[in-house]
């Protein structure tokens, strides 16, 4: 049984003082129900998930009490794919016909706080100032420069791109171009990396409708299908965020997995992918992670970014709504909202940010603290 | 009298003449691992034995963390007094990379494959006087 998504919605991400997170979920999950043309009763199910503003099925004291098994998920950067994949699992299952995925968050500013203990680490970890994801990214990322040549500049010219798609996605929150010099110029935050380079926490809302695919064409005239979900944690060896050690000899990590497990689910490969959204918590980790999924050999990247084919308007689109640059990181909803723009973008809805030529597929692939990743591949 | 007492017990060898970090290494399947773990992450092993690692090796990777960390950070800065320090992974052969602050926090004077040895320092003096010690990772001169 195949699966489609038939109905999206979102509530725009940035900081939004008069609605909290939940209520910014439920903005965006009628929004969802009314583009599927179906009614919140009409749900046989519903998963989601927020890291800091509370429990997902407090949705239902908004929407109402229905009975339905409504799963709150918790899986830190990927609790968005981790909802989506259960619901595809669920509907492909047989188990239930069509039901809702909803994230939502609502952060404070200023970096995340690890807590050691949730990761399985010891106090002194924190306390000596190793526990921030900040440093990982540097690290990961320096080391990447050094074996691949990926110059400063580059890291850059990502941020830029991002800023320049933020402003042409009215949901976006950050909505105005910044001049790549002041990208680099700006202050410095954990070497090689500056201010500009780095996602926000920030708020946001973002749900999604999905339906048993031989159905979809009752709710929606473009329904858009779920070819794959994947998730990946961690194998002994990645080079992984809140690891006081790392091993001698590295393999590779769990988004090189997810995306070979999610290619190898959709019988395609990633030259056929028209749009794509990769994590991009720092500009380095979108270089990365265009090698990391199979969309360039590692190195190409430069000559690739350089060359503008990650523009809109370029071989190989990535991040079309701004990405996590651009928009924030609403951890709930982050992986959310790159499957929004991908359903938008497959059905011809994505206005200026719209990639030309009638895309047919569309990626998305969120990685996030200690080491997991999600991957998903839809077709229109 | 001072008392130097380590950050944690069993991170590394303290106190001692020469201290040491201290790694697990697995009896089945060879793999070490820091701080000493109670099982293997690479086999599931749980026949470990500690072993000291390297007092030398080459700095893998690094950043400069330019802003104050907040909470669980405990180094008795403010910040005012904050400096921005170097964070690394060290290569110690045979052993592992082992992640941890460096004592030199200009990035011209940091690169890649670097030689660099583990010292041991005071890291912060608690109200009491108590000194508390951890390991740093150091350029050879
Ligand atoms: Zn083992």
């Amino acid at each position: 049984m195949d699966v489609a998504i038939i109905g999206i919605g979102i509530h725009p991400f940035g900081r939004t003082p008069a609605r909290s997170g939940l209520q910014q979920g439920a903005y965006a999950a009628r929004l969802a129900l009314k583009d599927a043309g179906v009614e919140w009763r009409d749900m046989e199910f519903a998963f989601g998930g927020s890291i800091s503003a509370g429990n997902a099925d407090a949705l239902g004291n908004e929407l109402g009490l229905t009975g339905i098994p409504f799963i709150n998920v918790a899986n830190g950067c990927a609790t968005g794919g981790s909802s989506l994949m259960t619901a595809y699992n669920t509907i492909r299952s047989g188990a239930h016909d069509i039901g809702l995925v909803s994230g939502f968050d609502k952060h404070d500013r200023g970096a995340f706080n690890a807590d050691p203990a949730a990761m399985g680490l010891e106090q002194w970890y924190g306390e000596l100032g190793l526990m921030m994801t900040t440093q990982f990214f540097a690290m990961k990322i320096q080391r990447y420069m050094h074996d691949y040549g990926i110059s400063e500049n580059t890291l850059a010219r990502v941020a830029e791109k991002a800023f320049i798609n933020g402003s042409l996605n009215p949901n976006a929150w950050r909505r105005a171009p910044v001049p790549v010099e002041e990208i680099a110029g700006s202050m410095m935050v954990s070497n090689p990396l500056t201010k500009y380079m780095f996602c926000s926490p920030s708020e946001g809302g973002v749900a999604l409708v999905l339906c048993r695919a031989d159905k979809a064409k009752n709710y929606c005239a473009k329904p858009v299908y779920l070819k794959s979900a994947v998730l990946k944690s961690r194998r002994y060896g990645s080079f992984e965020v809140f690891a006081p050690s790392q091993a001698l000899q590295q393999v590779d990590g769990p988004t090189v997995d997810a995306s070979r497990a999610a290619f190898e689910m959709a019988g395609v490969g990633p030259g056929d992918i028209d749009v794509m959204q990769l994590q991009d918590t720092e500009s380095g980790a979108e270089v990365m992670h265009m090698a990391e999924n199979g969309f360039c050999e590692h190195g190409e990247q430069e000559q690739l970014i350089q060359s503008g084919a990650t523009h809109i308007g370029g071989s190989m689109p990535i991040n079309t709504d701004g990405g996590c640059l651009a928009n924030g990181e609403p951890i709930g909803a982050s992986g959310l909202r790159q499957v929004y723009e991908n359903v938008l973008q497959l059905r011809g809805d994505a206005g200026e940010h719209q990639v030309p030529g009638n895309p047919r597929l569309g990626y998305t692939h969120v990685y996030g603290a200690p080491g997991i990743s999600a991957v998903t591949i839809l077709q229109r | 009298m001072t008392n130097r007492l380590p950050i944690a017990e069993g991170l590394f060898t303290w106190p001692a003449q020469q201290p040491a970090l201290l790694a697990s290494r697995c009896r089945a399947c060879g793999i070490a691992s820091f701080p000493v773990a109670q099982s293997c992450m690479a086999c599931s092993g749980q026949d470990v034995e500690v072993e000291e690692l390297p007092g030398r090796g080459t700095l893998w990777t690094w950043t400069i963390q330019q802003f104050m960390p907040k909470s669980p950070y405990n180094s008795g800065e403010t910040p005012e007094t904050f400096r921005p320090y170097g964070v690394g992974y060290l290569e110690l052969p045979g052993g592992v990379r082992v992640e941890g602050r460096l004592t030199e926090n200009d990035p011209a004077k940091l690169h890649v494959g670097m030689e660099m040895e583990v010292v041991f320092d005071t890291w912060r003096t608690e109200p009491n006087g108590d000194e508390i010690v951890s390991f740093f990772f150091k350029p050879v001169a």
